[in-house]
């Protein structure tokens, strides 16, 4: 991979570890007092290895220079299979919580391993290390072969999904010590956001210059995605991250935002987290991958054209649905009610423009898993839009609203929609990058697609009892006007459905175990000379003038 | 970019539009796209119409219904309250021992009573009441404070050592952190409070050295616990001559409890639950002293 760059580069790269060594140690000495200086121990000390990693390679001779004309895909590989172990890694954090929910002792007795610290490990290991890994490394594989153009940078790729790594260590183990912002899926403190900061505005200049090298006159629709993706996001990011650190020593920060502007900071921000995310980013590479592997053109361009339109104007005004009942002004939470419920439609026609794809590719679903993933992962994304909107409404927020019926539409969303896409899209990847003619075992990716299914769907239907059960149990009102039950009689009529969740997150766990490993596997087997049908290479002629 | 052509499957035209073998179709919007478009454009504005939404500078639109969430609740409230005079007024009025004698009143402190008590007080007290390390039973009619429902009442409102300007205060002195006593009189009084139940637990060397233990007692101890070392409900001290131990009656916590002093703490609730369901909660707890017919 090292040999993959020129001796120039190599030595950017070395320029770049001791930056990265230097910030490290100067966190380090300044924070020497709290657990600031263990994080930045830890950057001093990643910087030294890649350091080390490249200074070890640094004389080995150049690349051949026809690398132009190829497509530059080991960024992509290594973001699949460091993908696919924070997959296995944050699922199985995440089946420890849910076991701990209902055998509360089932942890260590000590501070990093109770609950509320590993909860957001499994959430940010899942959404950002193997969302965002998924993402990165889909996008660069989607955005090359759709404007037949190499990646704008040989570093920069590297900048970005070491850097989003290294971003996403901080953040699990900051957890683990204690540090938290204390911001639903933004959790990371000040240090760890401006880190970020720096690697997504590479990540957006090295997409924006790829696709301005792009040979064909129209931007595929998956790159509309991918970009709304990273712009969005790093909008969001840095708005609802703005903060004051206690001290530049000190890992704690204070938002800037107090009472109930923080709150809707923080859920515009949560809110368009799902939509840019986890909706368009996995948008992007559904309307690559499916039709790519079911052969088959886009149903409609127009339905395109106003579902994007559609999803990302109307999920900028949707956040206040999460604020529905509280101090937040009845308009606001009216507001992002209306919007909300419009936005089903713009989401179903995207459902549907994935869906209606497969017509004429029908009997590919059935016979391959890889497809099918792809095409229930579509199911699940209407399926989950829905309930969204649908949730959205006040008066059914007030019955789901703090309950499990929110942890199982988020699953619904998050197993059923973004890990089963994923799932499609790596099992077509995997073998073009790796130039094999197919995935090791078919079999194992059967084995994958029914534990996963059957994973989501017991997780999914276990939730939406025990949050009915408890929205219903905490409303109840005796005749004589006191409520009819305590607390702890909602948590206990929870644990035959928490029992029944963590079976299915187990099933689902054991699904990713065996997707790692047909993914190894399958990098280990015998390459193939045949080009891919629809791997034309990069037009080069024009780079450099242009 | 190639031309547009007729996809052999629907017989629809593509876009001409092409990315490395990926076409589109040019299909038109299908219809129910348009139409769940429409209704649902068309209810967001009902109910802009109908409800507070739109900001603008110094207010925002009320909407014609003229529904507000802050009535909502304030009318919510107005009604359970009303329901719940019916019986409030009642446990507010009438006289504690009435209460108690009224098999009504009991019947639904026993449902109602076991919601607050598990809301507010199975936390350190436990579900079953049975209390755990450093927090009492009240199953066991072993009171610090007294056991009838008023005194129960009068601990539930200002709690003990609690930050209410009424609260009732008790603090067992740390003898040994505070150098009252030497490490060999705290053993030699352990060993004389062990003797206050279970006698037989001592050896033979033990028990010669009660006398000395007796008047260690009686010099430290006895002016709260009294000279038999039975307690007293006016300043909180536990009986010492029982089976019911708060922090533990073996050897080793007798003694951390000499050395290191205790001072546990009971909020207070007057300013969290109402006057009625204080007084309901009085009678559920005063209700679960065994032995009750």
């Amino acid at each position: 991979m090292i040999s993959q760059l020129t001796r120039d580069e190599r030595a950017l790269a070395m320029v770049l570890c001791v930056l990265l060594t230097l910030f490290g140690a100067t966190l380090g000495l300044v924070g020497r007092d709290d657990v600031l200086g263990w994080h930045g121990a830890l950057l001093a000390l990643s910087g030294m290895v890649l350091l080390i990693v490249i200074m070890s390679k640094i004389y080995d001779p150049d690349p051949n220079p026809d690398r132009v004309t190829k497509y530059y895909d080991d960024p992509t590989k290594v973001g699949v299979i460091v993908s696919m172990m924070w997959l296995v890694f944050a699922t199985f954090v995440g089946d420890w919580v849910a076991w701990l929910l209902v055998y509360p002792e089932a942890t260590f007795d000590a501070g990093w391993s109770s609950f509320g610290r590993l909860r957001p490990v499994h959430t940010t290991g899942v959404i950002f290390g193997f969302g965002g890994n998924a993402l990165i490394a889909t996008s660069f594989h989607v955005l090359q072969r759709t404007s037949r153009a190499r990646l704008a940078g040989n570093l920069s790729p590297w900048i970005v999904v070491i850097g989003f790594n290294l971003f996403c260590l901080l953040a699990v183990t900051g957890y683990m010590f204690g540090i938290t912002a204390s911001k639903e899926y933004a959790e990371p403190e000040w240090y760890a956001d401006l880190f970020l900061v720096v690697i997504w505005v590479v990540y957006f200049v090295l997409y924006l210059r790829t696709l301005a090298r792009r040979q064909e006159p129209h931007i595929y629709v998956a790159n509309w995605y991918f970009l709304a993706f990273i712009l969005v996001v790093a909008i969001l990011h840095i708005i609802n991250n703005l903060a004051v650190p206690v001290s530049l020593g000190h890992a704690k920060s204070y938002s800037l935002f107090s009472g109930v502007q923080d709150a809707m900071t923080q859920w515009w921000y949560g809110h368009n987290a799902v939509a840019f995310f986890l909706t368009a980013g996995f948008l992007g590479m559904l309307y690559y991958y499916l039709p790519r592997r079911a052969g088959r053109p886009i149903f409609s361009y127009r339905m395109s054209i106003i579902s994007f339109w559609g999803i990302t104007f109307l999920y900028m005004w949707a956040g206040s649905h999460h604020l529905h009942y509280t101090a937040l002004p009845h308009w606001v939470q009216n507001l992002g009610m209306t919007f909300s419920i419009v936005l089903v439609v713009p989401s179903w026609a995207s459902a549907g423009n994935a869906l209606l794809t497969l017509n004429g590719a029908w009997e590919k679903v059935r016979d391959d898993a890889t497809l099918r993933f792809m095409f229930v992962a579509a199911v699940f994304y209407g399926l989950s839009t829905f309930e969204g909107s649908f949730m959205a409404i006040r008066p059914v927020n007030s019955l789901s609203h703090y309950t499990d019926w929110t942890v199982g539409h988020v699953h619904a969303g998050a197993l059923g929609w973004v890990a089963m896409i994923t799932f499609g899209a790596f099992y077509t990847l995997v073998p073009m990058l790796w130039n094999k003619e197919r995935m090791y075992s078919s079999r194992l990716i059967e084995a994958h697609f029914w534990l996963a299914l059957a994973g989501t769907v017991i997780y999914v239907f276990s939730m939406w009892n025990s949050g009915i059960v408890q929205g219903l149990m905490w409303r109840a009102y005796a005749e004589n006007g006191t409520l009819a039950y305590s607390f702890i009689d909602s948590v206990d009529a929870m644990r035959p459905y928490y029992f029944a969740r963590a079976v299915g997150g187990f099933l689902f766990f054991l699904g990713g175990v065996i997707g790692l490993y047909n993914i190894w596997m399958t990098t280990r087997m015998p390459a193939v000379e045949k080009p891919p049908v629809y791997d034309l290479p990069p037009v080069v002629a024009a780079e450099p003038a242009e | 970019m190639s031309k547009p052509e007729r996809d052999p499957y629907t017989g629809l035209m593509t876009t001409g539009h092409e990315w490395n073998g990926i076409k589109e179709l040019m299909t038109p919007i299908p219809g129910p796209v348009k139409f769940f478009l429409a209704l649902t454009i068309l209810s967001a504005v009902l109910l802009w119409i109908l409800y507070p939404t739109w900001p603008y500078g110094p207010g925002y639109t009320k909407g014609v219904l003229g529904v507000d969430q802050r009535t909502l609740v304030e009318n919510n409230l107005t009604k359970s309250a009303a329901l719940r005079s019916v019986w409030e007024d009642r446990f507010t009025s009438a006289e504690m021992s009435a209460l108690e004698a009224d098999d009504d009143a009991m019947t639904f402190v026993r449902s109602h009573g076991a919601r607050l008590f598990e809301d507010n007080c199975s936390a350190c007290h436990g579900l079953d009441a049975a209390g755990g390390p450093g927090f009492p039973s009240l199953t066991d009619d072993q009171w610090l404070w007294g056991g009838d429902a008023e005194t129960i009442l009068e601990t539930l409102r200002v709690g003990i050592n609690a930050p209410h300007d009424e609260t009732r205060y008790a603090e067992m002195l740390a003898f040994g952190d505070q150098g009252m006593l030497n490490s060999e009189e705290r053993r030699t009084l352990t060993d004389y409070v062990i003797s206050l139940s279970r006698p037989d637990e001592l050896t033979k060397e033990q028990k010669e050295l009660l006398p000395a233990g007796a008047e260690l007692f009686d010099a430290n101890c006895s002016s709260c616990h009294g000279e038999d070392g039975g307690g007293s409900h006016d300043v909180g001290a536990p009986n010492l001559t029982d089976d019911f131990w708060i922090y533990g009656g073996d050897a080793a916590s007798i003694a951390a409890t000499l050395r290191h002093g205790r001072i546990g703490v009971m909020p207070y609730w007057e300013d969290r639950l109402s006057e009625a369901d204080l007084r309901l909660l009085s009678l559920y707890v005063r209700d679960l002293r065994p032995n009750q017919q």
